[in-house]
């Protein structure tokens, strides 16, 4: 097999991969607030259900999430929800959509709580709806304290991804499996490194960035 | 009546009891220092006024603004437009890190006017152009405010480029850009080096002059002294005492008084 042929399958893997990252982060991170705000209501049972789920979330590894998301609907409720290719990557989407989304809302909660009562204060003083509040004032003083929390998060999904192969989603190491390594073929492996090591590369250019252009005030 | 009019306020925390029953009226115009040891309620009393803190009883009213009394349930949207009739300084500033000086005076003006024109404009491109005029608008008299507090060379700088007292008069700008019927201050020189503290005193002077009727707790019993038309002596949440700068400093009745003024 040569160079041209390996690189176009891995490349196929690698869109896989790409796409799951990218719709993963586009759901999660906006579920994650909703998420956080569930998690910080004055509403008790809501907050403790929500706390609860985040913690049964994050107390539990990802794969075994996986395998519960793919099988469990079928075992339950005799329904075959996530079949086929797409199937599977819509039950690895969910899977990682939610865990992700709680990873996230503790950072969000995080941040939010670690705002000073001041800020709301004069606020509302200045006649700001808990809406307008949230939004004009608060949301860019969250959004900076927790862009490095943000940040390594983001890296990691992208490497978590590769889980995804053990409901048989044809990411990059599940091709590479079924297509290189088991006729032997060792090399690709580190092929493949170079395709995350230029993803997180760009990814940490990114957030470099980002933190300078927010470098212009002080929270 | 008088312009502003307090009656049997009472606030408490759990079981703490803060503030007893306060009777306090203000004329327009009027500047009144509240001083008194720590602890005493100031703070829990200009909290109650801009509800911040919701009094437990009592009532507060506002000649050309609003009856309030702590018996009736209001509202988010009617305790806003309470709160607007009286705007606050804070000891510790509060300005919005991510804005600069003249954002911060005058985005919270600009979503004022924002809430204005939606409710009479309900869409379109009439909307479009009559908050872009707001904005317009806005931006001049926050410029204008800036300018009063010594401050238009600062207009584009963030509050972590400006010097505590700096930082106070831009939330003094920012406060007077609602057109508060008083204007009040916690403590808005505690938190400032004391060589920073004559500039923000300057300004309160200034707006004395201007006419503001202005509420201001204050430890600087030289500006107490100087400035302010009436002292009150707040212990132990009742006002204690209460008169002319001469007559409490001077002339003390209430032995309390006598031992925090000495
Ligand atoms: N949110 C609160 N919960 C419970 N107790 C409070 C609260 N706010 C104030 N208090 C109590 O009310 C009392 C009066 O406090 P306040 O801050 O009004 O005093 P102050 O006169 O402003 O004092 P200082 O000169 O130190 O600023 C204090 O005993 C304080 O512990
Ligand atoms: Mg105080």
């Amino acid at each position: 097999m040569d160079l041209g042929t390996i690189t176009l399958k891995l490349l196929d893997g690698f869109g896989v991969t790409c796409l799951l990252f990218l719709l993963t982060l586009v759901l999660s991170l906006p579920l994650g607030l909703i998420i956080s705000f569930g998690s910080m209501s004055k509403f008790k049972p809501l907050s403790l259900t929500v706390r609860t789920f985040v913690w049964i979330i994050r107390g539990t590894p990802l794969m075994l999430q996986l395998f519960v998301v793919f099988y469990v609907p079928g075992m339950l409720f005799d329904v075959r929800l996530f079949s086929g290719d797409n199937g599977r990557f819509l039950a690895a989407l969910v899977a990682f959509v939610i865990n992700y989304a709680c990873y996230f809302s503790e950072i969000f909660r995080g941040g939010i709580q670690s705002i000073p009562r001041g800020q709301y204060e004069a606020a509302q003083v200045l006649g700001m709806t808990s809406k307008e509040t949230f939004f004009n004032v608060i949301l860019m003083q969250v959004v900076k304290r927790i862009l490095a929390p943000i940040s390594n998060e983001v890296i990691t999904l992208v490497k978590d991804t590769s889980l995804a192969r053990v409901i048989a989603v044809a990411e990059i190491f599940f091709i590479n499996e079924m297509d290189f390594l088991s006729r032997g073929l060792v090399w690709p492996l580190f092929y493949i490194a170079v395709f995350f090591l230029i993803f997180v590369g760009a990814l940490t250019l990114f957030f470099g960035w980002c933190e300078k252009k927010l470098s212009y005030y002080k929270v | 009546m008088a312009f502003l009019e307090i009656k049997g306020l009472k606030k408490q925390f759990g079981n703490t009891k803060v503030l007893h029953g306060i009777d306090f009226s203000m004329e327009k115009g009027e500047v009144v220092a509240v001083i008194g040891s720590s602890g005493g309620g100031k703070t829990t009393f200009l909290r109650c006024l801009n509800f911040l803190e919701m009094a437990n009883e009592g009532t507060i009213s506002i000649e050309d603004g609003f009856y309030f009394d702590a018996g009736k349930v209001y509202s988010p949207a009617e305790i806003r437009d309470m709160r607007l009739k009286l705007g606050m300084v804070f000891q510790s500033f509060n300005l919005f890190p991510q804005y600069n000086a003249l954002e911060n005076v005058y985005i919270p003006l600009q979503l004022r006017s924002k809430e204005k024109i939606k409710a009479s404009i309900p869409f379109g491109k009439a909307r479009r152009e009559a908050i872009n005029a707001a904005q317009i608008e806005n931006k001049a008299k926050a410029m204008d405010l800036l300018v009063d507090v010594g401050l238009s060379d600062k207009a584009e700088n963030y509050p972590c480029q400006l010097s505590g007292g700096q930082q106070q008069r831009v939330a003094i700008a920012r406060a007077l850009a609602q057109e508060p019927s008083i204007l009040c201050f916690d403590e808005p020189t505690s938190a400032l080096d004391p060589e920073l503290t004559g500039e923000v005193l300057r300004v309160i002077k200034e707006l004395k002059d201007k006419g503001r009727t202005m509420l201001v707790v204050t430890h600087e019993m030289e500006f107490a002294r100087n400035v302010a038309d009436r002292v009150i002596f707040f212990a132990d949440g009742v006002i204690e005492e209460q008169g002319t700068p001469e007559e409490v400093f001077g002339n003390p009745k209430s032995p309390k008084t006598a031992a925090f003024v000495k």
